[in-house]
């Protein structure tokens, strides 16, 4: 007994594959933020004037803002005058095709496993590569086009498509909406843009890899995703960072609309650097998710792998405003180390009939801190509304933690809201089981922990869903045994 | 093939095993009985290498090897298995996943190649015909929900995938029908051959109507006490274990 439990608390530094830096100049604004920052980034993305507008309403709210303190997570103090808002990769010229990106961020991909390189690529993803402030690079943009589907950064979508912008941004998470997300409105750089026309089923994955390059900066992505009614479209975002003793600030706000009858999947598989083994350095992940259904019997559904980052903060949220909409959460959080996450989601139901599902996987492993903080709230007119939530934790060790905050606010009486809520520890016996069947404990917890999650594990593309796994098992590695 | 001397184990501060000695010779069936808490589970615990249990004191050879010194998947690399008395639970993982990681990290410790799907199929499906296993059971999660006596059959049906020199079975005959018992019986039957041998815990004489022992031995507060064949099993039955603990009152 003795022996087992020190080796579960033996936690070891897994090396964090991606922690590679890329050598490139870099087109920087000077740290700090005041008007003339957002000025900066607005003009270098040539922006129209109302966007400029927006941001600087955006930024002046933020500043009456203070910085949230209810969430179960412990860090210093963010100066946001250090950070730089803006960086970019010099790229020589404009590219006006893949062909034409820098070779040195095409193997920085390439290393991430990411092939821009459209006959490489499987075939059934597209991709838009985000890099620090900016994207590179979207594939599969022609064939996609040809179905009227729009997929390109959002910088470009200002430009070409500037009145579904205007009528889409801020209308799901308005810019007074949390710190965050007001920070992010003010200083936004790049991130995806989406469109599916009606009637439309998206033919491939869409995926938006963001990648952290440059030092002292933050990220602060922006992805606006619209699925016009009777449309499908099933969306991936991955994401990476270098190893860095600093702590960096990643703060994105994604949108999702659904019309009636369409549906949007959005899978996440967050694995930003985590720190090392000692706490530090890492990602801070401070993320404003939220989607609607907008329409009768639309549907949203959130599928995160969350394995990175020092400090997880995020609530992807569905607004169930659409009669018989559905609304989905499927989490697997895993923490390890020093790493911190509160997660969770927020189904708002407003309209009649409508549904929503919860399953929450937490794992942790170290010393580390793991909630799931969500909220089940169900108006007064949104009658026969119903949720279940399940929501898990597994212990790996005794040094770890695991909490659970569900938040139920019913108004209407016809509404049925389930809860359900586990904790567990992997067991020596089961270890034992394993080791005793010829296999090792680092394989053994990875059966184990994939077994825990298998049922969020089973919402991801296929595609996907092997690297996740993966994924689940290195950011454990040595945490047992 | 397994050479037990003297060997004395227990946990913390408590002495459990004070003193074994067993010779097992490939071919051989070997059944160990006792009352409970006399150390059987204990035994068969520190043989497959569970690290709860600390060795003081003793030696155990098997197949050439010094077993102690092995972790456990080295132990059942080396063809060591154990059926548990209490098999655990694994929610989510499969148990045909579980056993085909099993059988392929086998194979990876002795050298040979992973079976491809087609292969570990056709192994399945000769085995699940042998134990007589329901299929349904091998897609659900690993033993979870699993009655009593279908983890047991689960136990019986992972040997026969895993063909082990040496299998240890600690009570699997407790909560059989009697269907069930022939079943095992049959799979570990089917698996003696010269170059293998078995270690069987049981409290019942029924199981060795079935298996036929060559040996049987009594383990009475962590040593073995009494010796003989299959007649010592009857004599046990008929008259219950108090004529040995009055042979072996503690000085
Ligand atoms: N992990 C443990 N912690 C404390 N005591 C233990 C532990 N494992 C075994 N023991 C003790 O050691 C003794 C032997 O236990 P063991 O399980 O080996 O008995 P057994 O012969 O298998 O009994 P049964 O026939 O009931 O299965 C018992 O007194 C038991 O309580
Ligand atoms: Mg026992």
């Amino acid at each position: 007994m003795q022996n087992e439990l020190s080796a579960i608390e033996k936690t070891v530094l897994t090396d964090y594959k991606y922690g590679f830096v890329t050598e490139i100049e870099a087109d920087e604004a000077p740290p700090g933020l005041n008007e003339d920052t957002i000025r900066f980034i607005s003009a270098k993305k040539n922006e129209p004037e109302w966007m400029l507008e927006w941001r600087l309403k955006a930024y002046n709210h933020w500043l009456k803002m203070s910085e949230p303190t209810w969430a179960n997570i412990k860090y210093e103090k963010i100066n946001y005058q250090d950070i730089i808002y803006y960086s970019a990769p010099k790229q020589k010229k404009k590219v006006n095709s893949l062909d034409e990106i820098d070779p040195e961020l095409r193997k920085t991909f390439e290393k991430l496993g990411i092939s821009l390189d459209e006959q490489k690529r499987l075939s059934g993803v597209a991709i838009d590569a985000v890099i620090d402030s900016v994207s590179i690079g979207t594939t599969f943009k022609e064939q996609l086009g040809e179905l009227g589907i729009i997929f390109c950064s959002i910088s470009e979508a200002i430009q070409e498509h500037p009145e579904l912008v205007k009528k889409y941004i801020g209308s799901v998470v308005p810019i007074t909406d949390n710190y965050f997300s007001a920070l992010n409105s003010a200083v936004f750089s790049d991130g995806s843009f989406c469109y599916i026309p009606k009637g439309v089923r998206c033919p491939m994955e869409l995926s938006t890899y963001f990648r952290i390059n440059a030092e002292g900066t933050g990220q602060f992505e922006r992805t606006l995703l619209i699925a016009d009614e009777g449309s499908y479209v099933s969306y991936l975002e991955g994401c990476t960072a270098p190893i860095r003793d600093e702590n960096q600030l990643h703060a994105a706000v994604v949108e999702l609309i659904a019309m009636e009858n369409a549906e949007i999947k959005y899978s996440t598989v967050q694995n930003w650097y985590p720190g090392d083994k000692d706490g530090v350095g890492g990602i801070y992940n401070f993320v404003t998710k939220r989607g609607i259904c907008q329409g009768a019997h639309a549907k949203i559904s959130w599928t995160q792998v969350e394995t990175g980052s020092s400090i997880t903060w995020k609530y992807p949220s569905v607004i169930l405003k659409g009669d018989y909409s559905v609304g989905e959460f499927y989490s697997v959080a895993v923490t390890n180390n020093h790493q911190q996450a509160d997660t969770g989601t927020k189904m708002m139901h407003l309209g009649k009939n409508t549904r929503s599902r919860i399953v929450s996987k937490g794992i942790s492993a170290g010393v580390s801190n793991n909630s799931y903080r969500g909220l089940v709230h169900v108006g007064k007119n949104a009658a026969n509304a119903r949720n279940f939530s399940q929501c898990d934790s597994l212990l790996l060790g005794d040094k770890c933690g695991a909490h659970t905050f569900p938040y139920i606010e019913v108004k209407n009486n016809t509404a049925v809201v389930e809860h359900e809520a586990t904790t567990s520890k992997i067991g020596e016996d089961q270890i034992f089981y394993c080791n005793q069947r010829g296999i090792d404990t680092e394989t053994a917890v990875a059966l184990i922990i994939n077994g825990f999650a298998k049922e969020v594990m089973n919402q991801l593309p296929m595609e996907f869903a092997v690297e996740a796994q993966k994924l689940l098992a290195i950011s454990l590695e040595g945490s047992v045994g | 093939m397994l050479s037990i001397k003297n060997l004395h184990a227990g946990i913390d501060e408590k002495k459990i095993l004070k003193g074994i000695n067993l010779e097992i010779k490939p071919g051989e069936v070997h059944a160990i009985m006792g009352p409970n808490g006399s150390g059987k589970s204990t035994l068969a615990s520190v043989l497959a290498g569970r690290e709860d249990y600390e060795v003081t004191d003793g030696t155990v050879e098997f197949a050439g090897k010094d077993l102690l010194e092995l972790s456990p998947e080295e132990r059942a690399g080396e063809g060591l298995f154990l059926a548990f008395q209490y098999p655990v639970e694994i929610p989510g993982l499969s148990t045909t996943n579980f056993i085909k990681t099993a059988v392929n990290e086998v194979r990876k410790y002795r050298g040979e190649e992973a079976l491809d799907a087609v292969a570990f199929l056709k192994l399945m499906k000769e085995k699940m015909a042998q134990t007589n296993i329901d299929q349904t059971l091998l897609s659900r999660s690993l033993n979870e929900g699993f009655s009593g006596g279908e983890k047991k059959r689960n136990e019986v049906f992972q040997m026969a995938m895993l063909q082990p020199k040496l299998a240890i079975l600690d009570e699997t005959d407790s909560g059989l029908d009697i269907d069930a018992i022939r079943i095992v019986a049959n799979g570990v039957n089917k698996l003696r051959s010269k170059d293998n041998a078995v270690l069987l815990v049981t409290h019942y004489q029924r199981l060795l109507d079935y298996i036929v022992p060559d040996f049987v031995h009594v383990l009475y507060n962590g040593r073995i006490v009494k010796s003989g064949t299959k007649e010592l099993a009857l004599e046990l039955e008929e008259r219950g274990y108090d004529f040995i603990k009055s042979e072996n009152v503690e000085a």
